[in-house]
């Protein structure tokens, strides 16, 4: 599973992608990508939120994940 | 609505956006121009680095003009925004409608831009003498 990365979220990561290999257990939900991120990069934990965007649209914590969807970590927008 | 312009560009030219707005069924417009500030709490902003999602935010940003098209009766809607890197006193975004009378293009571009803010995935970087910020990113 690969997730996009912006913004501070490509900073604590150090890359603009990740991939999610199956031995790390992919995550199945937003909520567990979300946990995931927190558990492998602790500064995630440290934002003031963050969201996830699947196939470019907001989605709340409960909504599934498929592999083939376009996964992006939103951190706190800032734009104007 | 007659015409929507949503874009993400490299530069702004603020000078294109009478012309862009213009209409003849419109006695109205109004437009904001956001710009880099120089302090930021006290602090000198050296500049400001804008980086997006470019895609997901051209679909947000057309959904903030349609729900303002929805709101108010607007003849024509702008939301233009820039990312890399500005210096102090540059345009960094435009927003802006026209409309047959003045109060619907004056409420509707504070919508667009209040809205822009929460929900567009753009982020901004303050480039201070000795460190760097992405901004609301912490508490």
């Amino acid at each position: 599973m690969d997730v996009l990365l912006f913004g501070i979220a490509k900073d604590i990561v150090g890359r603009s992608e990740i991939q999610i290999l199956p031995e790390d257990t992919v995550p199945n939900s937003v909520q567990e990508l979300k946990d995931f991120m927190i558990r492998k990069f602790p500064d995630f934990g440290k934002l003031s939120s963050f969201a996830v965007a699947v196939n470019s649209e907001y989605v709340e914590d409960d909504v599934p994940l498929d592999r083939n969807d376009e996964i992006a970590i939103i951190p706190p927008v800032s734009g104007g | 609505m007659q015409k929507k312009i949503i874009e993400i560009v490299d530069k702004i030219d603020t000078s294109q956006v009478f012309t862009e707005l213009s209409d003849a069924q419109s006695g109205g417009i109004c437009v904001f121009v956001g710009t880099v500030r120089e302090f930021t709490q006290g602090e000198e902003v050296i500049s400001l680095e804008f980086e997006t999602y470019a895609k997901m935010a051209l679909k947000e940003m057309d959904k903030i003009a349609s729900a303002a098209a929805q709101k108010w009766n607007l003849n024509k809607v702008i939301i233009r925004h820039a990312v890399g890197l500005k210096n102090v006193a540059e345009p960094v975004v435009v927003v802006g409608a026209s409309s047959a009378h003045r109060d619907a293009c004056f409420e509707a571009c504070r919508y667009l831009i209040d809205t822009l803010k929460e929900t567009v995935p753009i982020w901004k970087k303050e480039m201070f003498e000795n460190k760097t910020v992405w901004v609301s990113a912490h508490p």
